[in-house]
C-alpha cells in the first residue's frame, strides 16, 4: 500500500534483508496514514541502534538523537509544541538499557508521545550482544557463557509504574500491529508498544517461528482496565500475550500539568516576551 | 572604635548551620539598602544542613561594592565556637560584638576591642533563643542610626508568613537590639559611617543566580530542563519561580543527560532552552553538548563551577572547569564560552547567550561559579537589549532542507509544523536533507559548514574589556568572577603603571586580545584554580606566556586584600 509517509524515489535501506524492522515500519506508515496524520505534524525521534534508524525511511519530520535518549527529547519536543503527533521509537537496548531511567520516568511523566520499542532480544548495530531482554542462557561473543543476567521486563515494569497505555505487538502480523499503534497514538498520554521482532542476523533462537509458537492474542473478554490482571499477564513468560495490556485510566499528562499552558494553548514558538510581566519580575527584586 | 570616617564597613556573622544566618542576612542587606547604602554578601557554608561553622560578609557602603574583603570591621559571633576559623582575620581594629559565652577567652586580653551584650539573656526574655538573630539586626541598625519605623516595615515585609505572636515578639526583638545600638553609639563606643548615597534605595538587590535568571528570561527563555546540583540549583529555583507569570516551562529531570537532551529536544520544537548545572552534572551533559554541535541545535548552559575533582568542595568556589567546558564534546564544531565578572555581566550575557546560540545554532555556555551565585549585590536597574529574546526560525517551504550549505554556515532553521516542509535532524553525519550519510565528499563539506561559522562570528565576539589606561607597563588578565575584587584592589593601590584586562567571553578569544596582552610589559594572570587554565588557553591561541600566575584554590575566593599585595609586590 503506497502511503503519504513513502519517498518519491526509492531510498537505500541498511537493515538486513527480512528483518522483523521492515514488518514495524509497514504497520507506523499504516497506522499513520489511517489516522489521516499530516506529514508536517508527526515527529519521529529516536536514539542509536538499527530500529532507530527507522525515521529517515519515513518521510515526515525526525529527530534522530544520541543512544537511549530519545524519550527526554520526545518528551521536550511534545510539551513545546503539544499540537504536534510525537513517536518515539528505539530499539531495546536504546530505550531499556542506556535509556532505562529515561524509560522508567517516561512512565511517571505521562507526557502525550507515543513510544515505540523494536525488541528483538539482541544488539544488532554492534553485531549481537546481549540486550537487556535476552533470554537467560542466550550465548554471544561478549556473554560466551550465555546471559546469566534476569531478562527486563518493559511490559511488567511499565504496567508496576502505572504506565497510562501499555501494549504488546509482533512485527510478522502487520495488520494488528498497525492496529495497536493506532491506539496507542489516539490514546492521551503516554503509550508503550513494545514489539517483538526477529534479528535475523545476529538472533538464531528467537525466530519468527519462535516468536510464533511463543505468543499469543488477548481476547475480546480481557479487560485491560484491571491492573491485577494485567500485572499477572504482563509476567507470563511460556507464552507472551499480544494486544493492550494495561489502560491505568489516567487523564492527566505532563502538558496538562505544565503552568505555560494553564491559559494560553499556544506552542512556545508562537509566544514572544511578555516584556511587560519581565518588567514586573524585575521590579520585583528592586531594593 | 570609629568607623565613622570610612567608606564601608565590613560586617561577619558567623554560626552554626541551622541558625537563620541565611535569613539574618537577607533581611540586613535589605534594611541597609533601603536605608540608601550599597551593600554586598557573601557567604560560605559547609556542605551539611545542620551544626558545623558558616559564615555570611556583609559589607556596607557608601560606594557600590561587589567583592570579598579579609578585613573584618564588626564580628558577630552567633553561637560558640564560631570564632574558631576567623582568627587571623580579627585585628585589633575589629570590634567583636556578641554574648560573652560565644566571645573565645582568648579575645579579653587588651588587645581586642570586646563588646560583650546580653543577646541571649534578651532573646530568653523575648520569647526564646530564636529571637537572637533579630536582636543582632537591631543591634546593627542602632549603631548605624537607621529609622526604627523602616526597620519595622523590613520585617513586617519579611515575615509575611509568620504566627501573630511571632510578628510581635520580632518587633519587640528589634527594639530591644535598636536600644543596644543606639547605646553603643551614644556612648561612642562604635560609630558607624552616616552618609547613605542618593538613589541607592533604587537598585536591584540581587544575587549571581538570579542575575543568570533575569538576562535569560530578557533572552526569551522559556524551557529549563535541570537537575539540582549546587551551586546551578538556585538558577532553577529562579524559573520555578516565575514559570507562571511568563509561561515558561521548568521540569526538575531525572538526570543531567535528561535534561540537556530535553533542552535540544526543546529548540527542535520552537522552543528557546537552557539547563543550568555544576561540574559533575556538566560532565553528564557532555555527550549532548557534541549533539547540539552535530545536529547545530542552539543550546544555553549555565555551568556554576564548584571545586573538583568529583564531588570536591560542593559548597564552594573555584574556576577549574575552563578547559573542561572548552574542550566538552567529542568532535569539532563551534561554540561560545561567556565568563561574567559581576552580577550586571550575568544578565548581559545571559541575555546575549540566547541570541548567540540561536543566531550562530551552537552550545553557548556561561560560567559562573559558586561566589558569583551566591553573592548578593545591589546593582543599578538592568537594562534590556533589544532583539536578543527573538526566534530566529523560518516557514518550512515543501522543499526544505535543514543542513542547506550556506556561505556563513548558518542554515535557516525551520521547526516542524511551522511551515509545509519537514524537519530531520541527525546525530550521524547527514547530508542538506537531514539524511544519515557516509558520503566523504558530503561529510567534508558538513565540517566546513559547521566550521565556517568560527569566521562569521568574529563581529559578535565581545572584547576584553581593559580597566585602567591603555599606556600600561604591567597588565593584569582576568575572566569570569575574579573582576571585581581586582578592580577594588587596583583602585586601593597607587598604580598607574597598572591595568586590567577582563575577558567577559573567553571563547573564541577576541582578535584584540593578543595585542592587548602582547604589549604590556610584565604580564600577570589571576585565575581561582590550580592550573592557569586561561593563560594556557591564550597560550593556545596568541603564543603568549605569562610572566606570573596568581592562583587560588583552597575553595574560597579572592579578597581584596590579596590582590593589593599582588599589585604591591610588582
Amino acid at each position: 500500500m503506497a502511503t503519504p509517509f513513502d519517498f518519491p524515489n526509492p531510498i537505500d535501506i541498511a537493515w538486513c534483508p527480512g528483518c522483523g524492522n521492515f514488518g514495524i515500519i509497514q504497520a507506523l506508515k499504516k497506522a499513520v496514514t489511517e489516522l489521516g496524520l499530516k506529514r508536517e505534524t508527526l515527529v519521529l525521534v529516536s536514539g542509536i541502534g538499527q530500529a532507530a534508524k527507522t525515521p529517515h525511511y519515513v518521510n515526515a519530520s525526525f529527530f534522530n538523537g544520541l543512544h537511549g535518549r530519545s524519550l527526554p527529547a520526545a518528551t521536550a519536543i511534545k510539551a513545546s509544541n503539544p499540537l504536534l503527533t510525537v513517536i518515539a521509537e528505539s530499539g531495546d537496548g536504546c530505550t531499556y538499557g542506556e535509556g532505562g531511567n529515561h524509560f522508567l520516568t517516561a512512565i511517571r511523566r505521562n507526557t502525550d508521545i507515543t513510544n515505540i520499542v523494536h525488541n528483538n532480544m539482541v544488539y544488532g548495530l554492534t553485531k549481537g550482544q546481549a540486550s537487556p531482554t535476552s533470554c537467560r542462557g542466550f550465548i554471544t561473543p561478549v556473554q560466551v557463557a550465555g546471559v546469566y543476567l534476569e531478562p527486563f521486563n518493559p511490559v511488567a515494569v511499565a504496567i508496576a509504574l502505572k504506565a497510562s497505555f501499555v501494549a504488546r505487538a509482533f512485527s510478522g502480523d502487520v495488520d494488528r500491529t498497525a492496529e495497536i499503534i493506532k491506539q496507542a497514538i489516539t490514546h492521551r498520554g503516554y503509550a508503550l508498544v513494545d514489539i517483538f521482532q526477529p534479528c535475523v542476523t545476529f538472533n538464531k533462537i528467537n525466530t519468527f517461528k519462535w516468536y510464533r509458537d511463543h505468543t499469543y492474542y488477548l481476547d475480546e473478554t480481557y479487560d485491560p482496565h484491571d491492573r491485577d490482571a494485567a500485572f499477572k499477564k504482563s509476567l507470563e513468560s511460556e507464552k507472551f500475550p499480544l494486544g493492550v495490556l494495561y489502560i491505568s485510566g489516567e487523564t492527566r499528562t505532563f502538558e496538562d500539568n505544565l503552568t505555560a499552558y494553564k491559559t494560553d494553548p499556544a506552542p512556545l514558538y508562537k509566544r514572544s516576551l511578555d516584556k511587560d510581566a519581565l518588567n514586573r519580575i524585575m521590579q520585583s527584586y528592586k531594593v | 572604635m570609629n568607623l565613622e570616617n570610612r567608606n564601608d564597613v565590613s560586617i561577619l556573622l558567623s554560626g552554626e548551620a541551622g541558625q537563620g544566618l541565611q535569613t539574618l542576612e537577607r533581611i540586613l542587606l535589605r534594611l541597609f539598602a533601603l536605608s540608601g547604602f550599597h551593600v554586598f554578601s557573601y557567604s560560605e557554608v559547609m556542605s551539611r544542613i545542620r551544626g558545623g561553622n558558616n559564615s555570611t560578609e556583609i559589607r556596607i557602603s557608601t560606594e557600590p561594592v561587589s567583592s570579598y574583603v579579609s578585613r573584618i570591621d564588626i564580628f558577630i559571633p552567633l553561637g560558640t565556637g564560631a570564632m574558631n576559623r576567623f582568627h587571623d582575620r580579627i585585628s585589633g581594629d575589629t570590634v567583636i560584638i556578641g554574648d560573652h559565652g560565644n566571645i573565645d577567652s582568648s579575645y579579653h586580653d587588651g588587645n581586642h576591642r570586646v563588646i560583650v551584650l546580653p543577646i541571649r539573656e534578651t532573646a530568653a526574655a523575648v520569647g526564646g533563643a530564636l529571637y537572637a538573630n533579630i536582636i543582632t539586626m537591631g543591634i546593627l541598625a542602632g549603631i548605624f542610626n537607621l529609622d526604627q519605623s523602616l526597620v519595622e516595615s523590613v520585617l513586617r515585609t519579611s515575615f509575611t508568613k509568620s504566627a501573630d505572636d511571632v510578628k510581635l515578639k520580632n518587633q519587640d526583638a528589634s527594639r530591644r537590639g535598636l536600644a543596644m545600638g543606639v547605646d553603643l553609639s551614644q556612648k561612642g563606643m562604635i560609630n558607624a559611617p552616616g552618609r547613605p548615597s542618593p538613589g541607592a534605595d533604587e537598585e536591584l538587590l540581587v544575587n549571581g543566580a538570579e542575575a543568570v535568571g533575569l538576562g535569560a528570561l530578557a533572552g526569551g527563555c522559556n524551557f529549563i530542563s535541570s537537575y539540582p546540583m549546587s551551586p546551578s540549583t538556585e538558577v532553577l529555583v529562579f524559573f520555578a519561580r516565575h514559570a507562571e507569570a511568563l509561561g515558561i516551562i521548568v521540569e526538575q529531570a531525572e538526570d543531567e543527560i535528561c535534561a540537556v537532551n530535553m533542552a535540544i529536544g526543546s529548540w527542535y520544537a520552537g522552543g528557546r532552552a537552557m539547563v543550568t548545572t555544576s561540574g559533575g552534572g556538566f560532565a553528564l551533559m557532555v555527550e549532548a553538548i557534541s549533539l547540539a554541535g552535530a545536529l547545530e541545535s542552539p543550546l544555553v548552559v549555565h555551568l556554576g563551577q564548584r571545586p573538583g575533582p568529583a564531588t570536591g568542595l560542593p559548597t564552594r568556589t573555584e574556576q577549574g572547569d575552563l578547559l573542561f567546558a572548552l574542550f566538552s564534546g567529542h568532535g569539532e564544531f563551534p561554540r561560545a564560552i561567556f565568563a561574567p565578572g559581576s552580577i550586571t555581566e550575568c544578565f548581559h550575557l545571559s541575555q546575549r547567550a540566547f541570541h548567540m546560540a540561536d543566531k550562530y545554532q551552537i552550545p553557548v555556555i556561561i560560567m559562573t561559579d559558586q561566589y558569583l551565585i551566591e553573592s548578593y549585590s545591589s546593582v543599578p536597574a538592568f537594562t534590556v537589549a533589544p532583539g536578543m529574546d527573538e526566534n530566529l526560525i523560518v516557514v518550512t517551504g515543501e522543499s526544505y532542507q535543514r543542513y542547506a550549505i550556506m556561505l556563513n554556515g548558518v542554515s535557516p532553521r525551520g521547526i516542524p509544523g511551522h511551515g509545509k516542509g519537514i524537519v530531520c535532524l541527525d546525530s550521524d553525519e547527514h547530508d542538506e536533507g537531514g539524511y544519515i550519510t557516509e558520503d566523504f565528499t558530503v561529510r567534508r563539506e558538513m565540517v566546513d559548514k559547521r566550521l565556517r561559522k568560527f569566521d562569521f562570528m568574529e563581529e559578535d565576539l565581545l572584547p576584553p574589556v581593559l580597566y585602567g589606561p591603555d599606556t600600561y607597563e604591567i597588565l593584569i588578565v582576568c575572566w569570569g568572577s575574579t573582576l571585581n575584587c581586582i578592580l577594588e584592589a587596583l583602585a586601593e593601590s597607587d598604580r598607574p603603571d597598572v591595568s586590567i584586562l577582563h575577558f567577559p567571553q573567553v571563547y573564541p578569544l577576541h582578535p584584540s586580545a593578543a595585542a592587548l596582552i602582547g604589549k604590556a610589559r610584565k604580564k600577570i594572570i589571576i585565575e581561582n584554580n590550580a592550573t592557569s587554565q586561561f593563560s594556557a588557553l591564550v597560550k593556545m591561541k596568541t603564543g603568549i606566556d605569562f610572566d606570573r600566575k596568581i592562583l587560588k584554590y583552597n575553595g574560597m575566593p579572592f579578597m581584596v586584600e590579596e590582590i593589593i599585595d599582588v599589585i604591591n609586590a610588582v
